[in-house]
């Protein structure tokens, strides 16, 4: 979706601000938001993809001003309502209401180690044989889907040339709204700058995206 | 907000010097906990880790290996995910680490546009600035004007190349070794490794080096 997330390009932000010396966290609040999120993600009942759907949900206006563990934050509550851990009512009173859904899995302190050593690949098993090569031109697809998608703005409709094949990973745009998982063919696709940009970019930059299959056509 | 304080201020007086931020996590917490969907315990060997056990330090190991061990850069360069597991570092958000190596004619600049995707088993949790609009936004179109944002101008022609991490795909860089650090040890070279030379918004630090 082309939603306040897409950012690639857009102007007016100002100059990027490195703040020296910068904390893990700024605040206790931001630590347990970032545990919360990893903690209630280990619980099987959403895809990575779908949490980030959530997030890029929020309102653009929302979204350009809330810090990023606000962002985690609202996406958590909304995942949580959604999938009906809790209700709007027992996040206005801060305590448990309803009878609890009984999630898949609770991540144990115990096992926090190890669940955070393996993580979760994403790479599976390929159907098929790749369609692009190392070196192919490939044009990427034009898009506005509602859904959620990993093709930037930016980078839809361009020529580029294929870098690099990654194997076959899960494929976001339909793992996002609850659809069994699906795996393609991943690729690196490498611009140049004026083919992003335009005639006037710097033609010493180039830019890549990772395309699933599904995202290019042979150009 | 407001109906929220109305309700809870007559059993809640003591949550009266929190934020309005701090109040909501509070209650989220509590109530995940009270339903029993975390553990406390998990969430506290989550913030440990990222506080004490993962972070750019792993990186600059790894950059350091390379400097230092021809067969180690090769293999980083073929397998990301299996080099950097050869040092133990791996898993939740690295699952699938691909390094990028700096050379005299391209430097390379990692960014993510659409969310915060970040190579956590080797740099640990983004800075701010990674996930801001301002990064985000610039990184892909005016790449140089981003590095001239952290002070860094790079030598004449030397081409940029920026990776947005739009899949689970996750970029290490690896800096290119500095001049007058013949014979280091691989501890010395990973003290001047920094952070954003390994996102590519730095270079290696030789003053950093004590």
């Amino acid at each position: 979706m082309n939603g306040g997330q897409d950012l690639g390009g857009q102007m007016g932000f100002g100059p990027v601000k490195p703040e020296p010396n910068e904390p893990i966290f700024h605040g206790e609040w931001e630590k347990r938001v970032l545990a919360l999120n990893v903690a209630a993600g280990a619980m099987g009942q959403w895809s990575i993809d779908e949490s980030r759907h959530a997030r890029e949900s929020i309102p653009p206006a929302d979204y350009l001003s809330f810090s990023y563990y606000q962002i985690w934050l609202a996406g958590l509550q909304g995942l949580l309502v959604r999938h009906g851990f809790v209700s709007e009512h027992e996040l206005a009173e801060g305590k448990a209401i309803e009878t609890p859904r009984q999630p898949k899995r609770v991540l144990k302190g115990e096992d926090v180690a190890a669940v955070l050593r393996r993580g979760f690949p994403y790479e599976r098993e390929p159907k098929a044989r790749p369609a692009f090569s190392v070196g192919d031109a490939v044009r990427t697809i034009v898009m506005h889907p509602q859904h959620h998608t990993r093709l930037p703005r930016y980078a839809r409709g361009k020529t580029g040339i294929v870098e690099r094949v990654s194997g076959c990973h899960v494929f976001p745009d339909t793992g996002a709204h609850g659809a069994p998982e699906t795996a393609q063919w991943l690729y690196t696709v490498v611009f140049t700058g004026p083919e992003l940009w335009g005639r006037d970019a710097d033609s010493a930059t180039s830019v890549s995206i990772e395309a699933w299959e599904s995202y290019l056509e042979p150009a | 907000m407001s109906g929220h304080d109305h309700h809870d201020h007559h059993h809640h007086d003591h949550d009266n010097h929190f934020t309005p931020i701090e109040a909501r996590v509070k209650a989220l917490e509590s109530l995940m906990v009270e339903k029993g969907y975390v553990d406390p315990a998990a969430l506290d060997a989550i913030i440990e880790t990222y506080e004490t056990k993962v972070g750019p330090r792993n990186g600059a190991r790894v950059v350091a290996k390379a400097w230092t061990d021809p067969a180690y850069a090769e293999r980083l360069k073929a397998d990301g995910t299996a080099a950097v597991a050869e040092l133990s570092y791996g898993g939740r958000g690295g699952e699938h680490i691909v390094a990028v190596f700096n050379t005299c004619e391209e430097h390379n600049l990692i960014v993510c546009t659409l969310c915060s995707c970040y190579p956590w088993p080797v740099l640990g949790l983004p800075p701010v600035w990674y996930k801001s609009p301002p990064y985000r936004s610039k990184a892909v179109i005016d790449p140089r004007g981003v590095l001239a944002d952290f002070g860094v101008t790079l030598p004449e022609g030397q081409r940029i190349r920026v990776w947005d991490s739009t899949a689970e795909t996750r970029f290490l860089v690896i800096p290119l070794r500095p001049a007058g650090t013949e014979g280091w040890s691989e501890e010395q070279l990973a003290a001047i490794v920094t952070r954003d030379s390994m996102i590519g918004t730095g270079l290696p630090q030789l003053d950093a080096a004590s």
